[in-house]
Parts: structure tokens; sequence; C-alpha cells
């Protein structure tokens, strides 16, 4: 076993060797530019380039040509919120969302209310979920766009997107969602779930940084876009700039990767992560869930640790990369607003670690990160005030702190 | 984050981690910072009543790394110097000493606010 471990591949993760050997003829020799229509180097890389388009397509039950390439998923969040914006001003100025989503689509909506749209923030159940009723509620007959993720980032939770496409479909608004850590980790289905556009990032599957894709219903209904980058009109005119071709022929593999041991793969994530949970609840007392425990995503795991401040929790454990909700952790010196939006109190999202398990790790290493954070929870706990006098019977919310 | 190796070296071997009870007369306890804000404090100082020396100092701290080390320096500090002087530590000499970064001052300053807090339970229990 090597240190130190990675086990934060909510965050990114690392590159499968499969798919550098197949970008790697595309960073040496085969350079050229996939627009080049009249010599040998652009048609490789055009040939290379749509056949990566087919797999990443095959991975979401999509057609190769409602894949549009882009640099990442927070530019296909932008591209799909903002265009769809701009594109359907005339039929509506309403957008639904919900409020635990990424900040690429919290804060495009963000930037679509300061230019006049009006966008509703649906809460969620302690759980994580949204709540349907809600969501009927919030629509208008000025609801040009839906999105709501499939698979939160911190938590895990994942959202009934079946039910929710059905119910976009049903009224006839354009229904977006942020496939990015659930794509390729449990089965996504563009056409069973009703969706119209669809956020996605390789390097949360074992691909490249730098390249993402947005898909885009051509059909029942056709969604149209307007770009948010003019150029040369590459990508259908959804995006203009000279294609990323290493980095869409590194995505087309980790996608190929990924559908195909799609299966066994999040079965072994799901049994890492569980024994991880297990032995965590076993050996220590108030350590608490966070977000629900089924509709989950396998590798995820969140959990607070009670009376244990998170940054000290990870400083401890300084052999395993792992991250922490903590505000300590944050750059906005905030716990995380997806933590507060599930109910959990401020003083419980300071104590909590997220485990993000991947498909490099090992059943040792899960063992040894569980034991490091045991020892270590235990450690400060021994150091802290707040389980000292929760051990003497006092309960902490009716203390009067000094900082407040 | 990189932390200094003074803030490592506290956190890896705090000084003076303990409790003192609390009723004891020659005992003051300081309790700083809240839950929800991420940074709680027990500073606790034994004094001897006739020449107002700090015998003894134990703390314990939930915190990030640098409210540790902070509390654990402070412990350190204030022990074998009378009140007036422990009065006299500034939480800038803890930032200076352990190097803390801009966006971690606010833990040398509760730290500094919790001797002032078990110096000022310690004296309530001596005009009483």
């Amino acid at each position: 076993m090597k240190l130190p471990i990675y086990m934060d591949n909510h965050a990114t993760t690392p590159l499968d060797p499969r798919v550098l050997d197949t970008m790697m003829p595309f960073l040496t020799d085969k350079f050229g530019n996939a627009a080049s229509r009249n010599h040998q180097f652009g048609w490789e890389a055009e040939q290379a380039v749509e056949q990566a388009r087919k797999e990443i397509a095959a991975l979401i039950g999509a057609d190769p040509r409602e894949i549009v390439m882009t640099s990442g998923a927070t530019e296909s969040d932008n591209l799909a919120v903002k265009g769809v914006a701009q594109m359907y001003r005339e039929k509506g100025d309403h957008i639904i969302t919900c409020v635990t989503e990424h900040k690429a689509i919290l804060d495009s909506c963000k930037h679509l209310e300061k230019e006049g749209y009006r966008v509703t923030f649906l809460p969620v159940t302690d759980k994580g979920f949204v709540d349907l009723d809600d969501l009927q509620r919030a629509i208008t007959d000025k609801t040009i766009l839906i999105t709501i993720m499939t698979a939160n980032n911190e938590v895990g939770v994942i959202q009934d997107i079946k039910a929710i496409g059905k119910i976009a479909r049903e009224r006839g608004i354009i229904f977006h969602t942020d496939a990015v850590q659930a794509a390729g980790k449990v089965p996504f289905n563009v056409n069973d779930m009703n969706v119209d556009l669809a956020s996605l990032s390789a390097h949360k599957m074992y691909g490249p940084k730098g390249v993402g894709a947005l898909y885009v219903r051509r059909r029942n209904p056709r969604v149209l876009l307007t770009p948010i980058i003019d150029g040369g009109g590459h990508e259908r005119g959804m995006r203009s700039g000279t294609l990323n071709v290493p980095g869409i022929v590194g995505f087309g593999k980790a996608a190929e990767l990924a559908r195909k041991d799609l299966a066994t793969e999040s079965a072994e994530m799901l049994r890492l992560r569980e024994r991880l949970r297990h032995t965590l609840e076993r050996e220590l007392d108030e350590v608490y869930l966070n977000g629900d425990l089924e509709k989950r995503l396998p590798g995820n795991l969140n959990m607070s640790f009670a009376y244990v401040e998170g940054e000290s929790l990870l400083m401890g454990i300084n052999d395993v990369a792992v991250s922490s909700g903590s505000a300590c952790t944050s750059a906005s010196l905030e716990p995380s607003y997806v933590l507060k939006a599930l109910g959990v109190g401020e003083d419980l999202a300071h104590t909590s670690i997220r485990f993000g398990i991947g498909r490099f790790n090992t059943e040792e290493e899960v063992d040894y990160v569980a034991n490091r954070v045991i020892e270590v929870v235990r450690r400060l706990r021994d150091l802290s005030p707040l389980y000292e006098m929760a051990k003497e019977g006092i309960d902490l919310k009716s203390v009067h702190w000094a900082a407040e | 984050m990189a932390y200094s190796d003074k803030v490592i070296d506290h956190y890896n071997n705090p000084r003076n981690v303990g409790a003192m009870p609390k009723e004891d007369p020659t005992v003051g306890t300081g309790l700083v910072g809240a839950p929800e804000c991420g940074d709680v404090m027990k500073l606790q100082i034994k004094v001897n009543p006739d020449t107002e020396v700090i015998e003894d100092a134990k703390f314990k701290t939930f915190g990030c790394g640098s409210a540790i080390a902070s509390s654990s320096l402070a412990t350190e500090w204030v022990k074998g110097k009378t009140l007036a002087e422990a009065l006299s530590i500034k939480n800038t000499d803890i930032v200076k000493e352990l190097s803390l970064p801009p966006v971690k001052i606010h833990c040398s300053v509760l730290a500094e606010d919790a001797i002032k807090a078990a110096i000022t339970d310690w004296k309530k229990k001596h005009d009483e």
C-alpha cells in the first residue's frame, strides 16, 4: 500500500492509465486540428473526436450528434442555464433550481437574476431531496428551465431525475441536469429519464481535466441554445473554439471504460463504502451520516464526527486525502451550504468529512483510512471541551456561548 | 493550507491537555468561542492566592490545528507568570510565535480571550 492515500474522488479522479495510452498519440504525432478539412492531420483528429463522441453518447444513451464538447462541466452548466435563458427569453423568464446545486449552476442563476430573470431556489428535505410537490407548485407559465443535479457532489444524494424529467416534459419545460458525479457511476439514460440537457465532466470519471460535454436533445423536443462563446462555429454553432483533441479522445476512452465496467465497479464501490461506514459506526460513538443512505452514490460517504472540528481531523490524517465541510477548509470561511440546506447544524457541519471512494481504492486502503480516522477522532475528542461537556451530561444547546 | 512547524508540533504534542475541578477556589476557568463558529477553547489556571502566580494551566480545544496550537502555547506561556504578567500576553505574540497566516488570526484572538476569561473567573472567586 502506497501513502498518501487518495480518497477524494468527488473532487477529481486519477487518470486511468488506459485513458492516457489512448491520448498519447494525440499529444505527439497526431496533433492535427479537427477542423482542418483538407489534410491527413485534420482527418485523423476529426475521426478520433467522432469516435470519442460516440462513446460519450453511449454512456448516457444519447445520439453522438447531441454531444457538445466543452472545457469542463462548469462551462457546460453555464452554457445550459444561460444558453436556454437567452434563447427562450420571449417564452418566459423563470428558472427553477435547488439550493444544493453546484456553484456553477447557482452562480449562473444569480447572474441571470441580475439580468431580470426570476429564479426559484427549491429547498431540500433533511435527506437532501427536492420535494416533487414543491417543484410542481413552483412552476409557472413563465418557467422555461428546470435544472436539478442528478447526484450531489458533497453528500452523494441522487435525486429522482426520472420523476422530475416527467414533470418537466408534461409541462413543456426544458430540463437540465448536472450529471457530473452520476455519469459513469450509476445508470444514467437521457431518454429513460426525460433529460433535455446534461452536463458531464471527464476528470470525474478517470479522464483528463479541462474537458467536458453538454448533452443537448435534438428531437422531442429539439433544444436550442444561444452560445456563450462566439467564434468559428464549432460544435454546431453552440460552442466555438478549437477542439481539445487529446482531451476529448481521453474523455471518450474514460466513458467507454465507465460504461463497460459500471455494474461491477459500482458494486465494489458500494462494498468498500459500507465497509468504511460500518467500521466507523462500530468503533466511534456520535457519528452521523449526512444525506440519505439508500439513494446515494456508491462511493460517497459524508459523516459528521461530533465534537471534532473537521480541519483538525484532516490535519491528523495527513497521509489520507479526503475533504471537509468545515468552514476552516473553505475559501468563504463558511461551513458547507449543502449541509446547511439539509438542516445539519453548523456545529455538526464543522465536523463533517467527505470520503470519496474511487476505482483505484482497495480494501486495504479503506481499512487503513478507517483506522486512522478512529485513532485521530479519539485523540481529538480527548482534547475537546465539547466532548467532555457532553459526557458530563451538559446539553451544549443550553450553554450560553461567549462568541454568540 | 500549509502549517508552520510550530503549529504542527503543538498539534501533535499538545502541552498541558486536561481539566482541573472548576469548583476549586484556586482554579479559574475560561470558556470562549462557540460550536457553531467551529472553535471552542477551555483554558484553566491554578493560581497561588498569596503570590498571584499561575502555578498550573490546562486546556481543551475544539477547533482547527491553529486553534489547538494557540491554546496549547497559551498554557505554556501563562505558567509561572503572575496574573498581571499573563494579562499582558497579546494575540499578536501568539501569531508571531506560531507564524499564523491572516485567516488564522482569530485563533490567536480566542486564545487571548481564553486567558482573560480564566483570570476574570479566578478574580471573581476571590472578590467574593
